[in-house]
């Protein structure tokens, strides 16, 4: 079984899938020749050609508005957004017309749409390329957020988005592209959308992270027999999951990248107090990023949950 | 080194059938008896309808409503030029092109009364849900004829819009990847000279919208859009440049909003009576009667008869769509995804 980054994990999905399916195109800017800024596309413009991997011109709104209207006429497009911060000019086509295709219409169109973009902070970036606002779409019903941990979930998460009927958000941190190698089976595996895992069982807490988060998290309950709860996909978001192990352990801490106020983190307490108030021992404990605009370099890592912050937070909640 | 022109355009501006009923011959499009008859007939089954919907909208039968009054040749002239295989991105003013196309009626009436299920396009036609917000439907026009194209499949696209639309950033990266990729698409602008209370020279200073095309590199070509030939004939030379790979077409029909915006607006805020009365006398239908009464094709009784069917058409239509029931409350959850997600099925339970 070959050891894949993620980059190779997603490129080799990618390519599976149109192998598969003609009706699989990618789109987005520089992903044909130069096989995209991350190089995960590489290699599939030389096999699939210009016309299933096209090199659009420099318009967010207009890929995605593009993508929407093959995915409309019978195509699985997978459009790129170079970077999660560029996503912004595409947020109406998102919003006003890929999450409602399928109500507007009372199901006579729909729209299988993937948009893969690189988030969060990993790559020393300028301003815009460290974005973490996946909450922004978990709160636009008719679209899905997904946010892989791993090359292998990566791998089986994406394929599954591809087959989805509806409008998948894929977000693939930039510091886990090339973190971790791990075996990635060449085999067609899925990993079903909407479902949680847990990681690591223990009894005291529950910790529930997503996406780069998670290895952090990781490191940080080393000393603490700690569950905790990878959430792969954000929305639909796996309840029972999350119920089963807070009404195990009694304890819950979140820890996320995006700013604390809205991000998702507030969800998933809203929804563990809604439903598992009477079986917690201690307060709901969120661990994120600032609520400040995203900054630049030099003061990311201040920006950023710390291994040492998360673990200050978890033995806080054991101390309750 | 001296300066010189490197690139130049020519806008072209067409105009065959004018207010008097007159017909230049040497630019008539083929059309039969039959079909300006059919012509004739669907833009009069438009007006009624539009007329019925407005009084509908008035006695509190129908919500907010956008009149296509004025604009039945620029919408029937260049739907008449579409097969039912090829697909249309129409925007919340397109009444006509739904009417032309054979779209049924009660359920046009439907959604203006509120009902998501009246936007459920029938199986034999691909005209796209309208789109609300203005000029977005320009890019999935675009992807449709991405798609059309990859897919071998000889069709057009046609994507209407208003003048309006031509200032949204979405115009500009529709029109730029139609061009780059030299797609099977027909823009057709109704300039109707009104973004609800905005006038055109505030809202480009353009001297013309076609002109635009241009530097996309296609051609744009402004027809009078109160001429029904003229309007036909442009949009069929652009449909068969389209199937036949010669790539996109813009075609701007010059026309008038004659009604308000929607019938939640008061156009006497913003405009002259003067100006309305101007373009009364350039109205779309009463030329085409002109023309066909000359050609012997229409009589008082030909007329009576036209418009009686029209009323009888929608009076049918009006009647079957009040008779439809409600909506099931639990509709508005099923068709977000294909499959409900668990939190859905919860709330779902409340109603």
């Amino acid at each position: 079984m070959p050891k894949l980054n993620m980059v190779q994990a997603i490129n080799l999905a990618l390519k599976e899938e149109m192998q598969r399916d003609s009706s699989v195109v990618i789109l987005g800017e520089d992903v044909g020749k130069d096989g995209g800024v991350f190089r995960v596309t590489e290699g599939l413009w030389e096999e699939f050609g210009s016309e299933r991997v096209i090199d659009t011109p420099l318009a967010e709104s207009g890929i995605i508005g593009a993508a929407i209207g093959m995915a409309v006429y019978g195509l699985k497009p997978i459009a790129e957004i170079q970077f999660m911060g560029f996503i912004y000019p595409a947020i109406d086509q998102i919003f006003s017309h890929a999450s409602r295709v399928r109500n507007r219409s009372r199901g006579r169109f729909t729209c299988p749409l993937v948009i893969r973009t690189p988030y969060g902070v990993g790559i020393k970036a300028p301003d815009l390329h460290s974005e973490s606002t996946e909450a922004l779409f978990c709160q636009m019903p008719g679209v899905k957020v997904v946010v892989p941990s791993s090359p292998y979930n990566a791998k089986g998460l994406l394929v599954s988005a591809i087959r989805d009927p509806d409008p998948v958000i894929f977000l693939e941190s930039t510091r886990l592209y090339r973190l971790i190698k791990e075996d990635v089976p060449k085999d067609e595996y899925t990993i079903p959308l909407g479902e949680a895992r847990v990681i690591q069982e223990g009894k005291d807490i529950t910790v529930i992270a997503w996406g780069s988060m998670l290895h952090r998290v990781l490191q940080a309950v080393e000393e603490f027999d700690a569950e905790v709860i990878d959430m792969m996909t954000l929305s639909p978001f796996d309840e029972e999951t999350i119920f089963k192990s807070v009404k195990k352990t009694g304890r819950a801490v979140i820890v996320h990248e995006a700013p604390k106020t809205c991000g998702f983190g507030a969800e998933l307490s809203a929804t563990i107090a809604e439903d598992a108030m009477l079986y917690l021992k201690a307060p709901i404990v969120r661990v994120t990023g600032y609520d400040v605009v995203m900054p630049l370099p030099k003061l990311e890592d201040y920006y950023m949950p710390t291994v040492e912050r998360i673990k200050q937070d978890l033995e806080e909640v054991m101390k309750y | 080194m001296p300066e010189r022109i490197i690139e130049s355009f020519n806008v072209r501006y067409l105009s065959v059938l004018d207010e008097k009923g007159d017909a230049d011959e040497s630019l008539m499009p083929s059309l039969s008896d039959e079909d300006i008859k059919r012509i004739y007939e669907l833009l009069i089954l438009s007006r009624t309808f539009d007329h019925h919907a407005l009084s509908l909208q008035r006695e509190g039968r129908m919500g907010t409503y956008a009149s296509i009054l004025g604009q039945e040749a620029s919408q029937i002239g260049s739907a008449y030029a579409l097969e039912k295989s090829d697909w249309i991105f129409p925007s919340f003013r397109e009444m006509g092109v739904y009417i032309a196309m054979g779209y049924p009626i009660d359920m046009l009436l439907q959604y203006w009364s509120g009902d998501e299920r009246g936007m459920k396009t029938p199986d034999d036609l691909n005209i796209f849900s309208l789109s609300v917000p203005v000029g977005t439907q320009i890019p999935h026009a675009v992807g449709a004829a991405m798609a059309a194209k990859y897919k071998g499949d000889k069709i057009a696209v046609a994507c209407y819009f208003g003048d309006g639309g031509t200032s949204k950033g979405d115009f500009h990266e529709g029109f730029n990847m139609a061009g780059v990729v030299k797609l099977p698409v027909v823009f057709i602008c109704q300039n109707n000279q009104w973004a609800i209370s905005v006038s055109r020279d505030k809202q480009t200073a353009s001297k013309t919208l076609a002109q635009k095309a241009f530097a996309y590199g296609f051609e744009g070509v402004q027809v009078d859009g109160n001429d029904i030939f003229a309007v036909y004939k442009a949009a069929k030379e652009a449909v068969e440049k389209a199937r036949s790979g010669g790539g996109p077409t813009f075609i701007e029909c010059f026309t008038y909003r004659m009604s308000d915006h929607t019938t939640a607006d008061d156009a006497t805020r913003y405009r002259t009576k003067e100006d309305v009365e101007t373009w009364a006398q350039k109205d779309p239908i009463l030329r085409l009667r002109l023309f066909m009464e000359r050609k012997g094709l229409w009589t008082e009784q030909y007329e009576k008869e036209v418009e009686e069917n029209a009323k009888a058409v929608v009076d049918e239509a009006v009647k079957n769509e009040e008779a439809i029931e409600r909506p099931d409350p639990k509709d508005m959850f099923r068709y977000t995804y294909e499959t409900l997600m668990p939190r859905q099925i919860r709330e779902m339970r409340e109603l």
